[in-house]
């Protein structure tokens, strides 16, 4: 039933999928990353016309589908001028998508450093600027990191979907031999063991990022 | 419109019944995941860990595509059904083991001294309380669901998603569908994390 | 130390079958021994202060009676059966979930963090085990908890939550609730030690009246000297896991003979 010949002759192609699967996920967290950070920022906000939009914005992100969401950015940004290859919508959609949740690993993130902090920054007259550098960051940083890492994970196991969109990951890679060979059993196992690996290696290096950054 | 609410239809019977699948599931695993016999324990970890290892749209797909090779067909629904709830119930497996843990070891103690059974322990006195610290989170998986089931599209399911990109290669109206698509995925998910924050801050306020 | 028995019947026990005794009995957890070959013999009725340093050894000794801790060696008996093991031929071997249950009925626990379940009302808590343990009907089983509850002086707490009681009136509570099972021997470990020092005193006055009343066994783990001085029949010192002196509680506590249990009650003075 296996065909380990097949299986090897198509594994060139799918570690070609691979790498963009790879650098759609890297580019996507690295956009989440720095919009998530962007966004936790604006909802702490005292000024209520930027803070509220803010908040509705995150809500309604994390409330439907990433799937609709990069159909509306592939589909529909065109509409309006805006036309994206399936790579850029793709990481502006898992970018997006993610960053909602990042903004609030930032925010649990920032809440956690007690008020004391806070005061004994202001105590020590500092300005905001540098108690943000040198008190806040450095505190609030280390123990989201753990959680970044999980969600960089999350992040590589939902770029399949990007497929949806027409962009030739590791999936769609799987789907287009599929088609041509008629043997669907080859090829998509594959891209199951190959996300079972990638993302079990990196959550043991989560746990053992974790349980250093508890050790300090 | 009523094309798009036959979607509607299909979205939410399909996560009601990936939901049961999932929840029975996760209590399934959850509870093995306990177990005083290694070998339980292991088989279960590694139904969890391929779940939760391996993206549910590459699941969905080697059940649609790779299992008929062996025989077995399934209907994109049952498929999205027998997916969604195998891998939520993974995932949500860690949330009944752990609430399950957090349960004190003093409660089990006061059980025994009252010469309960370890069945009549569990049902009596840990279960109730677990169930309330695992509402919260099992909700979020239930948010999560909601939106998965969006990928059923993918293999074919006429469910919401399929519906409004169906309409849309026919009107060609991409903005106003597209927009109502996301629209009726909020409304439909919206509400349940409004009912689950306002859960969390009871259960912090200490309404138990 | 075997001729314990005899040394009790201040208050007018029999010298009679012990109603509890260990025999060489040890417990390990890991690498470490808390209880050495201990012997204890308990007289039907009888109530024993159980002293000694922290990390002694102590509550593990009543919690091996209670079944929360298996000895690691050794045999308890309880009114005349063995606890953990069963005879199978005259080969001893270790007892079964309802073998255990049996004997376990005899024996109650009152625990030093109350142990209440947060999720159902006083009443509730009380009236769980007669019904689903003992069988009784939900009336019978209300009927003799509040029974219990008014022994406790809180009769006007049935329908409150855990949360919404001090922790002397929680500790009460879990008086009540051990009373209304009827064991024939109750343990307390440490019963006071997590209540504010205001509270300590209403519960210390809940014991002593079921200590009067005379014919329940009592197994105390106490810091409370005093307390235990005024009720107890028999004053044991534990130290190291083992039994360094035992005695009339007046004898321990004004004439110690051995140097350790004199260390320890006079830095314990020394601290309160």
């Amino acid at each position: 039933m296996w065909d380990w010949e097949f299986t090897i002759s198509i594994l060139p192609l799918l570690l070609e999928g691979l790498k963009i699967t790879l650098i759609a996920t890297f580019l996507a967290f690295g956009f989440a990353v720095v919009i998530g950070f962007l966004l936790a920022i604006a909802r702490r906000s005292s000024v209520k016309i930027l803070s509220l939009p803010v908040k509705a914005f995150i809500e309604f992100v994390r409330s439907t589908p990433l799937l609709a969401q990069l159909f509306f950015i592939f589909y529909v940004f065109p509409k309006f001028g805006l036309v994206l290859t399936p790579l850029v919508a793709g990481v502006l959609g898992l970018g997006l998508h993610y960053s909602t949740y990042l903004s609030e690993v930032y925010r649990s993130g920032i809440d956690s450093i007690p008020r004391g902090q806070w005061e004994a920054a202001k105590a020590l007259n500092f300005s905001k600027a540098r108690t943000w550098i040198s008190i806040i960051i450095p505190q609030a940083v280390p123990p989201i990191i753990p959680v970044m890492g999980n969600y960089l994970i999350g992040m590589f196991k939902d770029t399949p979907v990007l497929s949806a969109i027409t962009l030739v990951e590791l999936l769609q890679t799987a789907k287009i031999i599929g088609a041509q060979s008629f043997r669907y059993l080859e090829p998509i196992t594959m891209v199951g063991v190959i996300f079972l690996i990638l993302s079990y290696v990196s959550s043991l290096g989560v746990q053992w990022l974790e349980l250093r950054l508890n050790q300090r | 419109m009523p094309f798009l609410l036959k979607g509607v239809v299909v979205t939410i019977e399909l996560t009601i019944m990936a939901a049961v699948l999932a929840f029975i599931m996760a209590f399934i695993a959850g509870f093995a995941r306990l177990s005083k016999f290694a070998i339980v324990r292991g088989i279960t970890q590694v139904y969890v860990e391929i779940f939760r290892g391996t993206s549910l749209l590459v699941q969905l797909f080697w059940v649609y595509f790779v299992l008929p090779f062996f025989g077995i067909e399934l209907s994109a629904m049952m498929t999205g059904v027998l997916v969604l709830g195998l891998n939520y119930g993974a995932y949500a497996s860690e949330v009944i083991r752990s609430s399950i843990l957090a349960i004190p070891k003093g409660q089990t103690e006061a059980g025994i001294a009252l010469n309960m059974s370890p069945s009549l322990i569990m049902k009596r006195i840990i279960l109730p309380q677990a169930l309330l610290i695992m509402l919260p989170p099992l909700g979020n998986y239930l948010i999560e669901l909601i939106k998965s089931t969006a990928l059923v599209l993918l293999i074919t399911l006429h469910d919401l998603m399929f519906c409004g990109t169906m309409i849309n290669n026919v009107t060609m109206r991409t903005t106003e569908i597209y927009s109502l698509v996301l629209i009726i995925y909020f409304l439909l998910a919206y509400p349940l994390t409004l009912a689950i924050r306002r859960l969390e801050k009871r259960l912090s306020a200490g309404r138990l | 130390m075997s001729e314990i028995v005899t040394e009790t019947s201040n208050n007018g026990i029999q010298n009679s079958e012990p109603i509890v005794r260990y025999q060489k009995v040890s417990k390990s957890f890991g690498d470490i021994e808390v209880i050495k070959e201990l012997d204890l013999d308990v007289a039907p009725a009888e109530k024993i202060g159980i002293i000694g340093p922290s990390g002694s050894g102590k509550t593990t000794l009543i919690r091996m009676l209670m079944t929360l801790e298996k000895p690691t060696s050794g045999t308890i008996e309880v009114d005349g059966e063995l606890l953990w093991h069963k005879r199978v031929n005259g080969n001893l071997v270790p007892a079964d979930e309802k073998h255990l249950r049996r004997v376990r009925s005899k024996v109650g626990m009152i625990f030093q963090q109350f142990n209440l379940f947060p999720h159902m009302t006083v009443l509730r808590n009380v009236t769980e085990a007669p019904i689903h343990v003992l069988g009784l009907s939900r009336e019978e089983a209300e009927e003799r908890a509040i029974t219990m509850l008014e022994k406790v002086g809180l009769k006007d707490k049935l329908d409150h939550y855990p949360r919404q009681l001090s922790g002397g009136q929680q500790q009460r509570v879990a008086i009540a609730r051990a009373l209304v099972m009827n064991p024939k021997i109750m343990l307390f470990d440490e019963v006071t030690s997590a209540l504010d020092p205001e509270l300590v005193e209403e519960v210390l006055a809940v014991i002593k009246e079921i200590a009067l009343e005379g014919n329940m066994t009592m197994l105390l783990v106490t810091h409370e000297m005093q307390f235990a001085r005024e009720i107890a029949d028999r004053i044991v010192f534990i130290s190291d896991g083992r039994i360094i002196e035992q005695g009339p509680p007046e004898e321990i506590f004004e004439n110690p003979k051995h140097e350790r249990t004199r260390n320890f009650l006079r830095r314990f003075n020394k601290n309160n």
